[in-house]
């Protein structure tokens, strides 16, 4: 029940005064509540667990961890050094 | 962008692992309390790619390994009431209780339903007025701010036949309980990326000043995993104890302040047993006095029930990390994901279903059946 994994919001809707949206995690689309992300937007991806969205996923944060791994073990690899 | 294959990436992952190892000088007992992140490391092979350099122990953010046996026990007495309509996640219906577990009362009968939301189980509610219909509201900070919702949605709808058997645990208490065992061996924690999301970051400084035990906020992929260990090694190697999210694209320091809102007038916190370990003071939420109306244990007076746990099972140990899964005695042979006797071999979240899915080879060898004849 707590495996939360990143879902595109496709779109969104009311239903009795509460925002919901369909999700697409690849492929697979759900019905999911967006009480706690009222500021959040089709195109937008989030985390749900048990049919609510919780966090809004951040595509620069992502990009700059990316960035990291990158540079991870560059130095070493410019400078021909073996690791042991 | 799309979140996922980019945090699998093979390439970078042997970076991080080569980094780890270039970076450890002797290896570090790392916990990762979130049984998700047991199953991905498992699966990926994550623990095995960095012997030598970090010892995993598999810490207790399995809820339905936690949850305690008498509430189970409850459940399947509410569950098996002619008028319940008694609605659950999927990974609930195989625990075992004392003596069967929700599916054996479905199997007798009982009205057991399946829901992906506990908002399901309001809509059950809505379209069902002539029956009583149960949520079996279990989990961590995460589960549980759709399980508050679900309450306060059933309150706006005027719902008198919806309530819930709340039994939700928090992650923060148990590190503490953890860290003061005197058997205590972990040396640094990867904390819970996605119940993060929900509690922010905050509730973990003070652990790490009191401690003196790093704890990095982590994700689930496998590049997540190696860069939450990445950054545990280097605290570690420095000597210098700090809280670090390496999780910064799902998780913000504050977490999500309308949910805690929620959370807050909802739920109260309460003393909790975990299943397999024991009473834990202040670590879990039960229905706050405002919506004693919607408490399952209220609503039906299930009597005395006598608890019974599996004299084999050493699902306890597995639990506080004390011993890994194939160390025990019944694993693989009397216990398996098909017919477990402990919660730890039933979930996606269970550590002993994790090494029983994916570390197949290292099954006990069974005796080979001579046919006569032969």
């Amino acid at each position: 029940m707590c495996l939360g994994i990143p879902g595109k919001i496709v779109d969104v809707w009311e239903d009795r005064g509460t925002r919901m949206a369909h999700v697409d995690f690849g492929g697979a689309v759900t019905d999911v509540c967006l009480a706690y992300l009222p500021e959040i937007e089709v195109g937008d991806y989030t985390i749900v667990h048990a049919g609510f969205a919780l966090t809004r996923l951040d595509e620069r944060s992502a990009r700059e961890t990316l960035r990291i791994f990158e540079e991870l073990g560059m130095l070493e690899e410019e400078l021909g050094v073996r690791r042991p | 962008m799309r979140y996922l294959d980019e945090f699998r990436d093979p390439a970078l992952a042997k970076r991080l692992i080569d980094e780890i190892h270039r970076r450890a000088t002797r290896s570090w007992t790392v916990m990762e309390v979130c049984g998700g992140q047991t199953h991905s490391l498992i699966r990926n092979g994550i623990d095995t790619l960095l012997e030598g350099a970090v010892d995993f122990i598999h810490g207790p953010g399995c809820p339905v390994c936690v949850t305690p046996l008498e509430m189970i026990d409850r459940a399947l007495a509410i569950a098996a009431r002619p008028e319940v309509a008694f609605c659950s996640f999927g990974d609930m219906l195989r625990v075992p209780g004392s003596s069967r577990d929700l599916f054996s009362v479905k199997a007798a009968g009982g009205d057991v339903r399946v829901v992906y939301s506990p908002l399901d189980s309001v809509r059950i509610a809505e379209q069902n007025p002539d029956r009583q219909v149960v949520f079996f509201g279990v989990g961590f900070e995460t589960t549980a701010p759709a399980n508050a919702m679900s309450v306060l949605a059933a309150k706006h709808r005027g719902l008198t036949n919806f309530s819930m058997l709340v039994s939700h645990v928090l992650v923060p208490p148990a590190m503490t309980a953890i860290l003061t065992s005197p058997s205590n061996r972990v040396q640094a924690f990867l904390a819970a990326g996605h119940v993060c999301t929900v509690m922010g970051t905050w509730q973990y400084g003070p652990l790490v000043r009191e401690h003196r035990v790093p704890i990095v906020v982590t994700g689930f992929e496998p590049l997540d995993l190696l860069e939450g260990v990445r950054q545990a090694v280097i605290a570690l190697e420095s000597g210098e104890p700090s809280l670090v999210n390496a999780y910064p694209r799902a998780v913000a320091p504050q977490g999500n302040a309308v949910a805690q809102a929620v959370l807050g007038d909802v739920f109260e916190v309460c003393d909790r047993q975990w299943r397999g370990i024991g009473m834990i003071p202040q670590s879990g939420w039960r229905l706050s006095a405002r919506y004693g109306d919607f408490d399952a244990e209220q609503r039906f007076a299930v009597g005395d029930l006598t608890v019974a746990e599996s004299a084999l099972c050493h699902s306890g140990q597995v639990l506080q990390g004390l011993i890994k899964p194939h160390e025990c005695p019944a694993f693989g042979t009397a216990c398996t994901p098909r017919n477990p006797l402990g919660a730890t071999m039933v979930s996606s979240e269970g550590a002993c279903a994790a090494y029983f899915q994916f570390r197949r080879l290292d099954l006990p060898v069974l005796p080979k059946v001579v046919t006569s004849g032969a």
